[in-house]
Formats: C-alpha cells, structure tokens, sequence
C-alpha cells in the first residue's frame, strides 16, 4: 500500500467532508432561525407548513434525503443538482429543522420579562430580539448544538450514497481493494481530529459566555 | 394646581372573555405620586401594564400629556394611535418590574446605558456619566461592573430603578416591585421611592405597603375586581373610610 497516495487522497477527501459540513452550518444556522420563528408564529398559515417540513425533516432518514434531492428533482422539477451541491442542499434543510427545534427551547426559556422590560425601554422589535433575547438564548443553546456539529461531522460520511467522493467513500474504497484495515484506522483518527476541534471550540465557547448566568 | 399628564377614562379590558378591569378612570398630576392598592387579582397590575402597552385594552381613553395613546372609535372599541405615536409616549413612561427584569447578559453599567444609547442616540459619555450620577444616587457606585446574577434582590431592583431612570421618563410607574423582597430590602427599595417622591418625580404605585402608601402618595385608588371602590387622600382611605370593602381590606393590615 502506498501510504503517500492513500493519505493525500485522504487528505482531499477531507476537505470535501468539511466543506459539506461548513455549507451546511452556513445556510442552516440562520435557516434555522427563521424555521424556528415560523414554527413558533400565532399565524396557522405560517406555523403548519413549518411544522410539516420539520416533520418531514426529522421523521424520514437522511441517507432518503440525500437520494431524493439528487435523483427526485429531475423528474418532478426538471431540476439537476449536481452530486455535491444536492448533498449540501440535503445536509441543510434537514439539519436546519433540528436546529430550529433548538432554537425554539432556547427561545421559549427567556422568560417574557426579558421581552418587556425591552419594550417599555424603547427598544424596537428586532433591537429587542438581537441584543437582547438572542445572545441569552445563544448561552442556552450552546451545549446541544456542540451536539449536533458533532453529528454532522459524521453524517457527512452519508454523502457517498450519491457518489461524493468524501473522507469514509475514499477510505472504503482503498479497503476494498487493498484488503487492508490501516485506513479505516486512519479514517477514524481524521474524524477524531476533527470531532476533537469542534469540541475544543464548543469548550471556549462555553467558558466565553460563562460571565453571567 | 399642577397640569394633569396622565388621564385614563373608563378603561376595559378583558382575558378570554372574563373582563378584568371593568371601567377604571384615574388622573396623575405632575410630580404627584398615585398608589394603587387592593387585593391580588384585583387588576392594579392590569392596569398598569395596560398604560405601559404591555397589555392592549378594549375599551377606553388613555392620554399622556395631552397626547393620545388610545380612544374609543366610533363602535365604542379602542383604537390606538399611530405605531409612531405609542412608541413617543411609551418613551415617556418607565416601568419598575416586580422580578426586576434585568438584561442578565449586561454588567449594572450596560443595562443602565444601553438604552439611552440605542434608543434615545445619546453617546456612551454621556450616557455612562448619567448611569454613574444614578448608581452613586441608589448606593450602588462600586457595583458598576457586577453583573445581575451576584447582586442581591434590593440591589437588582435599584438597578433596575436606575435603568428606568436613565430614560427620563416623565412618568415612573412601579409594578409591586418590593413584593419580591425580605423585608429589610423592601426597605431599601421604599427609601428609594420616598427620596424620589421628594424630588416630585411622577409616580405611579401599585403596592401592597400601606405604610408606605399612606406616607408617601398624594392619592390612593383602592381597585377590587375590576372597579374603582374608592380615590381620595390618603387620610381619606386609610382614616376615614366609609368603605365597607375597603375597611375589611385595610383592617388586615392595621391588626
């Protein structure tokens, strides 16, 4: 086995994993967001087809996801997306329905008061929402979502299923036909490292916002 | 006679169908200090949350210095003033919560400096010179830096005069806000509110310390079930009442 190869082409395969996963944070954070107010509007209009996607999102397999945006939208909307952008689009809409739900339990935890006492000082709506209601409800929410970005390091692996070339399809691959276990060694190692910095991230991030409680 | 700068005129409001306050009218006159008193569930918070549009009301007039907040339209339902409107009398209004309410997020200063700063564009100079001028003022000039979470209640409250303060209403009202405390910190917080009494700052006070109501405010409403029972002095409530409801809800107090 050519370990230089195996690495390097490894090593790319990472990037893809990461790219995936940082797509995904950038559209589904403030997707998540606005999937949260929606599911939290007064409006029927509003809250059920949000609570339909979040339904969908969460109660049917990723992996189905991932199949669905690459080989369903052709014939239902003449659309084709390729491999890696179909993937993204999957990752995002579904981890944007947990994140929302996350969203949601940190939003409803600020008591009201917090609401009010912005109101009658002057502060308009969204003044009230950003600096207010919204770094509270970041402090709240910080441990569950170190959660999710662990997941989703992981869950990048499911890409393959529609032929993105990622960490865990490269490591299968070289496997398979080098009858040879090191890569799946070192893939772990990978995720590890990376699972270590999400933690480590997740850790300062915790202490930073620790100065009130 | 000083220039009225609240009137509320048969005010209603109801939640889910069960009227909670059922016609009440009252006027403030500046530098007056009115008390509100009667018992839980008697609408006195209602009805400040009411003029502080915390609550909407169904019915009735509210007016702020001569400006509008709310009137009754032509099918005797309330309609409000502009969207611009409110929010310039609101401005002039501040609240003093029961829970205090402070930003748990911002340090003492912050949450004295914060709205002068985003709400009113004063500068942060100015803004935080005023906050320390506040903060020497309630006793808590080397608690700037503290953040909510390590003071204690008497404290927060102070703070959280301040805060109103910092805003330059022309109003303050107060939602029982020593109902929250031990004793010795409710008396902290009454020292506060008889000093700024003497200072003829507009208060409205809905309170459950008759003591305090009967040294301090200039008018008592005492509120039971919606209504109005009885508006007069002090004297006149506490003394001389010829009340039977009010009477019995005093006596409590006087045992």
């Amino acid at each position: 086995m050519n370990y230089q190869v195996l690495l390097t082409e490894m090593f790319t395969a990472t990037l893809m994993s990461l790219q995936i996963f940082l797509f995904t944070l950038i559209v589904s954070l403030p997707l998540g967001l606005l999937v949260a107010l929606g599911r939290m509007s007064k409006l029927k209009i509003v809250n059920l087809p949000v609570r339909f996607y979040i339904l969908i999102m969460r109660g049917t397999p990723l992996m189905l996801q991932l199949l669905f945006m690459f080989y369903a939208l052709k014939p239902l909307f003449g659309i084709q997306l390729d491999r890696v952008l179909a993937a993204e689009v999957a990752f995002a809409l579904n981890y944007a329905a947990y994140f929302a739900e996350i969203y949601r339990g940190g939003l409803e935890a600020i008591p009201k008061g917090q609401r009010e006492a912005a109101k009658v000082l002057g502060y308009t709506k969204s003044q009230a929402f950003f600096h207010i209601v919204l770094p509270q409800v970041i402090k709240r929410i910080t441990p569950p979502m170190g959660n999710e970005f662990i997941t989703l390091v992981k869950d990048t692996s499911l890409a393959q299923v529609i032929g993105v070339v990622e960490l865990l399809k490269v490591t299968s691959q070289w496997v398979s036909s080098a009858v040879d276990m090191t890569p799946l060694v070192i893939a772990g190692l990978f995720y590890l490292v990376m699972n270590g910095i999400v933690t480590r991230a997740f850790t300062v991030l915790e202490n930073r916002l620790s100065y009130y409680q | 006679m000083s220039q009225t700068i609240l009137t509320a005129t048969d005010i209603k409001k109801g939640f889910d169908g069960e009227e909670v306050l059922k016609g009440i009218s009252l006027e403030v006159r500046r530098g007056e200090v009115l008390a509100i008193i009667g018992p839980s569930g008697s609408g006195k918070s209602t009805l400040l949350r009411c003029i502080a549009q915390l609550e909407s009301v169904d019915s009735g007039l509210i007016s702020v210095c001569n400006d509008v907040l709310v009137q009754n339209g032509p099918d005797g339902r309330a309609v409000y003033s502009s969207p611009e409107q409110c929010r310039k009398i609101g401005l002039r209004l501040g609240l003093v919560f029961q829970n205090f309410n402070l930003f748990p997020h911002y340090s003492v200063l912050k949450n004295i400096t914060d709205a002068p700063v985003r709400v009113l564009q004063k500068s942060r100079e100015e803004a935080v010179a005023a906050a320390r001028e506040l903060l020497k003022k309630m006793g808590l000039s080397e608690k700037e830096d503290a953040y909510p979470y390590q003071l204690s209640g008497g404290q927060q409250q102070r703070v959280s005069i301040a805060r109103a303060l910092a805003m330059n209403p022309e109003i303050l009202f107060f939602d029982e806000p020593t109902s929250a405390l031990d004793p010795e910190l409710t008396g902290e917080i009454l020292r506060v509110m008889r000093q700024l009494a003497a200072e003829h700052m507009t208060m409205v006070v809905v309170t459950h310390e008759m003591q305090f109501a009967h040294d301090v405010a200039d008018h008592v409403i005492f509120m039971d079930g919606g209504t109005v029972l009885e508006n007069g002095t002090p004297d006149e409530i506490f003394s001389h009442t010829r009340n039977e409801r009010t009477r019995a809800f005093l006596s409590r107090f006087t045992e």
